[in-house]
């Protein structure tokens, strides 16, 4: 389904979508307050843009400095073309280890590249630990937001939930009830796992070494105990030097959630005595999108989920509208670029109001990439006759100022004659919750030129 | 100093009494102004709705009508950001150029080049500021929510010398009204959710009028004022600057 069909739905219950918008403004907000105290914060985004694009210049090199370095850490590198090859490598690792049952930390890979079914397709447990995932895993959906998979679910569906999957009582939504239940559970399934996947927020090329940052401490809790760890990563995750951290880290905590840092930033950067540990380095797509130089600034993206919270129309139209593992205005520039026919209206759910580039911790310039999208969507995919049609139209009657009047003067007298029951009619979708403006008698090129006549 | 005005489309069919106060603002400014004939649309509508092709007749008609100004000064932040940023799509001759350096949305032409912030305005209403996305984020006429640094605004710069005037403040200062083009009927659903909450911000804060650099914004705001009968006014920028009311008018 399209962006405006999903988002009606979702507007259906305006209800939801005033607590949904309220909940995630309440993020941008604290963000703001959080940034707002920091000396230099457009400093450090400046700094995050350039050694992003710096990297993203020197790829090549930096994936093989990186690859080395992990190699002689005791590290085992992979790397995947796609998804598919992606998923095969992990499941290969896991049958190399008998491994069973899985433990995951939060990646937006393995939900890009659909691991979960593919591992469960062979009897794999795959066990989500990020409490948000585990929601939306439990209620078998996708993620509606990259650090906030669940924010469309409100307590007491999560109470149901529960209810249902982890035979919990009934609690009226207490969320220090449910986080308890939640926590015991997740404990067990972290003692019995045969192996942990994580997901990896930075790979340092002159360490070899991967940070993955979380705030309930799944990740560690997971790659600590399993004798194996397989940590998934886009090749956009590298940074050249461990000092960059000192950028990105401060960015990242403050544009997700208004937090200075993440309760847990670990380091992996050699397997324990006795386990393996595993870096799966994924391309699906990325290359491609760093061919295209109007695009290849979304590859910069840290996945802080700022321009969701930000945006006007995500907090009104929830993640799902989006029908994308990344939702919000950074898909919205990334998924046309894997799949320009699915996700042709995406570029064109925005008002390209500019707050998603301002907000960008890592100054994408998402709104211009939305505007470059519809330019490439209108002549490569199938548009509506009408809006072609129309658009036609308009561009020639503008082209002459002649026709321009013309035009102008019927729709003048159109507004001011015709009954509202007709002006609000079906095709008029503007009409169905908005009036029009009554036509004016004169236009302002009338009143100037009898103005002139007057004083001459 | 030779000032054109750039009247948009929408305004000179939709809203003259918009056009109007431009122009009479301006000349009690003492500007000196032109109205070339002939103008149209900066080419907006069809290039943010992705047929940027179709766009260019209006774009090369803009340019021929105001090649030959110092300044080019129009009543929408929008459409001098259009010309600004998208008129890379045509060749850039010098005349393009000119255009594209020399367009200023009103507030900024006012403060910045003729350095003035009293224009001599009486209206003593409650005023909300609604920054219209483009020229707050795309001109910056003023600083925005996001963005760490000094915080400015034209715009208020301007209304506070107003006399009568009390600016208000809101819960979201510079939030998305829900217009953007084309998007208010395809995102029908989004777009009027959006004007609502604009609106209710507002009313919340005691508004009576509501303000901006844009007049599409606000007849999208007006369409919804008007359908839900809210007790609240639009008014263009330059309708309140060119204001002489020294006591509020009975409704």
């Amino acid at each position: 389904m399209s962006h405006p069909k999903l988002a009606s739905i979702f507007n259906k219950d305006e209800k939801r979508v005033n607590w949904h918008d309220k909940a995630l403004w309440f993020v941008r907000h604290k963000r703001d307050l959080s940034v707002h105290q920091v000396k230099g914060w457009e400093t450090l985004r400046n700094l995050g843009h350039g050694i992003k694009a710096h990297t993203l210049s020197n790829l090549d090199n930096y994936l093989i400095q990186f690859e080395d370095n992990a190699l002689k850490n005791g590290v085992q590198v992979h790397w995947a073309a796609n998804g598919d090859e992606h998923n095969k490598i992990v499941h290969r690792i896991l049958k190399e280890n008998n491994a069973k049952k899985v433990v995951k930390s939060k990646s937006m890979l393995t939900e890009e590249c659909h691991l979960n079914p593919f591992l469960e397709a062979d009897d794999i447990e795959v066990i989500d630990t990020d409490l948000g995932e585990r929601i939306v895993q439990l209620a078998k959906e996708p993620p509606s937001h990259i650090v906030l998979p669940a924010i469309h679910k409100n307590k007491h569906e999560v109470d149901e939930l529960f209810q249902e999957h982890l035979g919990t009582e009934p609690c009226n939504g207490d969320p220090q009830y449910l986080t308890h239940e939640a926590r015991k559970h997740l404990r067990e399934k972290f003692i019995e796992a045969d192996a942990a996947i994580t997901g990896v927020n930075f790979a340092i090329a002159e360490t070899g070494g991967v940070v993955v940052c979380t705030n309930e401490g799944n990740a560690d809790m997971g790659a600590h105990l399993a004798p194996v760890h397989i940590a998934c990563m886009g090749v956009e995750k590298i940074i050249p030097k461990q000092d960059h951290l000192g950028v990105f880290l401060r960015l990242l905590a403050r544009s997700a959630t208004g937090q200075p840092i993440t309760t847990y930033s670990s380091h992996f950067k050699k397997p324990r005595k006795g386990t393996k540990m595993h870096i799966v380095i994924v391309d699906n797509g990325r290359s491609e999108q760093l061919s295209r130089p109007d695009f290849r600034a979304s590859l910069h993206c840290i996945r802080c989920g700022a321009c969701m919270n930000t945006c006007p129309i995500y907090r009104r139209s929830g993640g799902h509208s989006y029908d994308a593992t990344i939702p919000g205005p950074i898909g919205s520039i990334l998924s046309p670029g894997k799949d320009l026919k699915k996700h042709s209206t995406l570029p064109f759910a925005s008002t390209l109001c500019g707050s998603c580039s301002d907000v960008c911790p890592v100054k994408i310039d998402i709104h211009t990439q939305l505007y470059k999208w519809r330019q490439i969507i209108t002549k490569e995919t199938k548009q509506p006759f009408v809006k072609k049609k129309s658009m036609a139209i308009m561009g020639n009657v503008f082209s002459k100022p002649s026709q321009f009047e013309r035009v102008g003067k019927i729709a003048r007298w159109s507004l001011r004659h015709l009954p509202k029951s007709i002006i609000n009619s079906k095709p008029n979708a503007w009409g169905k919750a908005r009036d029009l403006p009554k036509g004016p008698k004169q236009s302002f090129d009338q009143w100037y030129n009898q103005r002139q006549d007057k004083n001459e | 100093m030779k000032v054109g005005l750039f009247i948009p489309c929408y305004i000179n069919q939709l809203y003259p009494q918009v056009g109007i106060a431009t122009l009479e603002l301006l000349e009690k400014l003492n500007v000196e102004v032109t109205y070339p004939s002939g103008q149209t649309c900066c080419g907006q509508p069809m290039a943010n709705s992705g047929y940027e092709n179709e766009s260019i007749g209006a774009c090369n008609n803009f340019v021929s009508n105001f090649k030959d100004f110092d300044y080019i000064v129009t009543p929408s932040g929008s459409c001098a950001y259009h010309v600004k940023k998208h008129y890379n799509i045509i060749n850039q001759t010098h005349d393009v150029k000119n255009v594209r350096n020399n367009i200023y949305e009103l507030c900024d032409f006012i403060v910045n080049i003729l350095k003035i912030k009293d224009v001599g305005a009486s209206f003593p209403y409650k005023v909300g500021v609604h920054k219209s996305c483009h020229g707050l984020r795309g001109l910056r006429l003023g600083s925005c929510s996001e963005v760490v640094g000094e915080r400015y605004s034209s715009l208020e710069d301007l209304l506070k010398e107003v006399k009568g005037t009390e600016l208000m403040s809101l819960k979201r200062t510079d939030e998305c009204c829900g217009f953007g083009g084309t998007f208010a009927v395809t995102e029908e659903a989004i777009s009027v959710k959006m004007g609502k909450d604009k609106i209710q911000d507002h009313l919340n804060n005691g508004v009576e009028v509501i303000t901006a650099t844009d007049t599409s914004c606000l007849m999208h705001l007006e369409g919804l004022i008007a359908r839900n009968k809210k007790p609240l006014k639009v008014l263009h920028i330059a309708e309140i600057l060119n204001s002489q009311y020294f006591t509020k008018v009975p409704n």
